[in-house]
């Protein structure tokens, strides 16, 4: 399935596995040979944890691990240095770049807001597409409630710098001649009675200088967009077998349809086997333990089975939603997985 | 914990999966047989609460799910609009400005507002002096909030706002709502996590941003879906030295049983850990071996919780 792939993009609701999935992914194909790399944006952790490391920090390091031929590399994106990097990249001249790092409504955006966030994940993976260092990107997306805000982002940043919005803030400037249709007057008078002069002045600089810059972003958000739909990409949708999290799955199946994106396979993580079928066997387990041991044990099975039948049952739901798809299922485990060893022992399931 | 539902606002956050939206629902019933007036309230487009009650989704409006528990979606262009309306003091100039392109460029220029204007309408429906015209007050509004870090953005929104605006009406009324939501008086931050390694992690992770970020704090800690421990540490040894050949029924039997001990034990230790390293009290809900969640299981939790409190 990642054959011939160059980008891996895991999504999925968030608690189903995404990131165990993604280093998952990762670690097998490098102990295959390939030099890969598995990034993630979530800043808790996650993927450090999983890997064994204390930390992650906004530089690519190597997972120190024998995988023969293969490197395992991992990094934690940080979304506000990518986008101070990009104006820095996309300013045509040192007064422009620091007039936009140090504005202050760009200096609050780029730093504390979520929607950011997935965009910054998008343009450093095809960043570090571009460059070529690395045979497989894989790519940890962010637990957002709605999985698919990250789909959304290169889109909704190109329809903010896409130079209508700029018009309004740069023809003849805001505090400068008067040259608005009565229609936008209007607007703007509301405007300045909602923020006050001093926000809209702020706004007002931020995007002159900014506009400068719009159509190097709008291109560079549009290549992001046609590499995500690229046949180089793969999307994994990661679930479990809950029911909610199923809902989401196949909600999401179809947002990747609409949007032309490439799909792979489903991996259902935590499922519960079913435990083999047979008469007596409270009667047998009672004779070999003792009645009441017995009994518990019994009563144990049962509970086990309720929650494998459950799962087979969404598990059905699940493929008939998404047709003739690949499906991986990948059994519950006892042990959290939070180590190599614990990647490769989830690795025989996905590969 | 029990002092968390005397608070104003109660924001449930947590890693994604831990069963949120369950724990905002049992806390409701809680505190609608308190006596009190409440609110659930979800964001972002999400309505799975009033479908525990096996009622339709609500939208925008406030719906009563049972007596005294009431039920609410905040989206946020719902959100921004009624916003805009108080605003303004009128419908029409709302809609005008709501409509048009200038308008929706900026709100997407400024990708946090969803966030403020959604946490500005909770932050409403938590006010004794209810903005919304014949609305009434409620005494307590718990909100299924989103998972960990985009909870914590959603909280903050109104300071990010604040100290980007500095001055002028936007200022003002972020800071205002800023205070609300950092008071501990007034509003609760309550954390939903599993017995595992990595959601222990990022719950103690939470507390140190709540405070670093907000000067917040975590005022209790749920966790759900802990196992019961059937087995003794010697009954698990003599299930394991079964003798005999056992039927393969028998085998998946004793398999099984050792699985849930192994589980529950691991779980036992990271509680220990959470208990040992967070500042909140720490709260335990059962796993339920139910193949759905509906309105008799949330019942059964919150009386569960009640009586932990």
């Amino acid at each position: 399935m990642l054959r011939r792939k160059e980008i891996c993009v895991c999504a999925g609701s968030g608690g189903v596995g995404k990131t165990t999935t993604s280093a998952a992914v990762a670690l097998g194909m490098a102990q295959r040979g390939k030099k890969v790399i598995v990034l993630t944006i979530d800043p808790a952790k996650r993927l450090a944890n999983s890997l064994g490391l204390p930390e992650l920090g906004n530089e690519e390091r190597q997972v120190p691990i024998d995988t023969g031929d293969g490197e395992l590399w991992a990094m934690m994106l940080d979304a506000k240095r990518t986008f101070d990097d990009l104006v820095e990249w996309h300013a045509p001249d040192e007064q422009t770049r620091d007039a936009v790092l140090n504005n202050r409504i760009y200096q609050e955006l780029s730093n504390a807001v979520a929607g950011s966030q997935e965009y910054m994940a998008m343009e450093k993976l095809h960043e570090l597409h571009n460059e070529g260092r690395y045979d497989l990107l894989v790519l940890d997306t962010p637990p957002t409630r709605n999985a698919l805000d990250f789909l959304d982002a290169p889109k909704r940043l190109s329809r903010f710098i896409d130079s209508r919005s700029l018009q309004f803030f740069t023809s003849g400037g805001l505090f400068g001649v008067k040259v608005f249709s009565r229609g936008t007057g209007v607007i703007f008078s509301m405007l300045k009675r909602l923020t006050g002069v001093d926000l809209l002045q702020d706004l007002s600089e931020f995007f002159q200088s900014f506009g400068d810059m719009a159509s190097g972003f709008r291109e560079r958000a549009n290549r992001v967009t046609d590499l995500l739909a690229d046949s180089r990409t793969t999307f994994l949708l990661v679930t479990s077998p809950r029911y909610d999290a199923v809902d989401e799955a196949v909600f999401f199946h179809h947002r990747l349809k609409d949007a032309g994106m490439p799909f792979g396979a489903a991996v259902v993580n935590r499922m519960h086997e079913l435990p083999a079928k047979g008469n007596g066997v409270a009667g047998e387990v009672e004779a070999l333990l003792g009645p009441g041991l017995g009994r518990k044990v019994a009563s144990n099975l049962e509970d086990y089975r309720r929650l494998a039948e459950r799962d087979q049952l969404s598990l059905e739901a699940l493929r008939k939603r998404l047709g003739r798809k690949p499906m991986i299922e990948v059994p519950d485990m006892e042990q959290d997985i939070h180590d190599l060893e614990g990647l490769t022992r989830m690795g025989q399931y996905l590969f | 914990m029990s002092s968390v539902l005397d608070k104003r606002l109660v924001f449930v956050t947590g890693k994604g999966g831990t069963g949120k939206t369950t724990v905002t629902a049992a806390l409701g019933l809680i505190a609608a047989r308190q006596g009190k007036r409440v609110m659930v309230c979800e964001v972002a487009e999400q309505s799975r609460i009033p479908n525990l009650f096996g009622l339709d989704g609500a939208g925008f409006e406030e719906v009563e799910l049972a007596k005294d528990l009431w039920a609410i979606s905040v989206d946020p262009d719902h959100a921004r609009e009624e916003w805009l309306r108080f605003q303004l003091h009128s419908g029409a100039m709302a809609g005008l400005l709501n409509s048009s392109r200038i308008f929706s460029y900026l709100a997407a220029a400024a990708p946090g507002l969803s966030e403020l204007v959604t946490v500005g309408k909770v932050w409403e429906l938590a006010q004794l002096e209810r903005k919304k015209t014949k609305a009434s007050p409620y005494d307590v509004v718990i909100v299924d909030a989103p998972a960990t870090g985009h909870g914590v953005a959603m909280l903050r929104a109104p300071k990010t706002f604040r100290d980007a605006t500095r001055v002028g009406p936007i200022a003002s009324q972020a800071n205002h709502i800023h205070t609300f939501l950092a008071d501990p008086k007034q509003t609760a931050v309550v954390a939903v996590a599993l017995a595992e390694d990595m959601p222990v992690n990022e719950t103690l992770d939470l507390g140190g941003r709540l405070e670093e970020e907000m000067g917040q704090h975590l005022q209790a800690i749920v966790v759900n879906a802990l196992y019961p421990e059937r087995f003794s540490g010697a009954e698990a040894e003599t299930i394991a030295a079964a003798n005999g050949k056992p039927s393969p029924a028998a085998r998946a039997a004793i398999d099984a049983a050792l699985s849930e001990h192994e589980r529950a034990r691991a779980q036992r230790s990271q509680l220990r850990r959470l208990k040992r390293d967070a500042d909140a009290p720490v709260t335990t809900l059962p796993f339920l071996f139910e193949p759905e969640i509906g309105a008799e299981q949330v019942e059964a939790l919150s009386h569960d919780l009640e009586r932990r409190l």
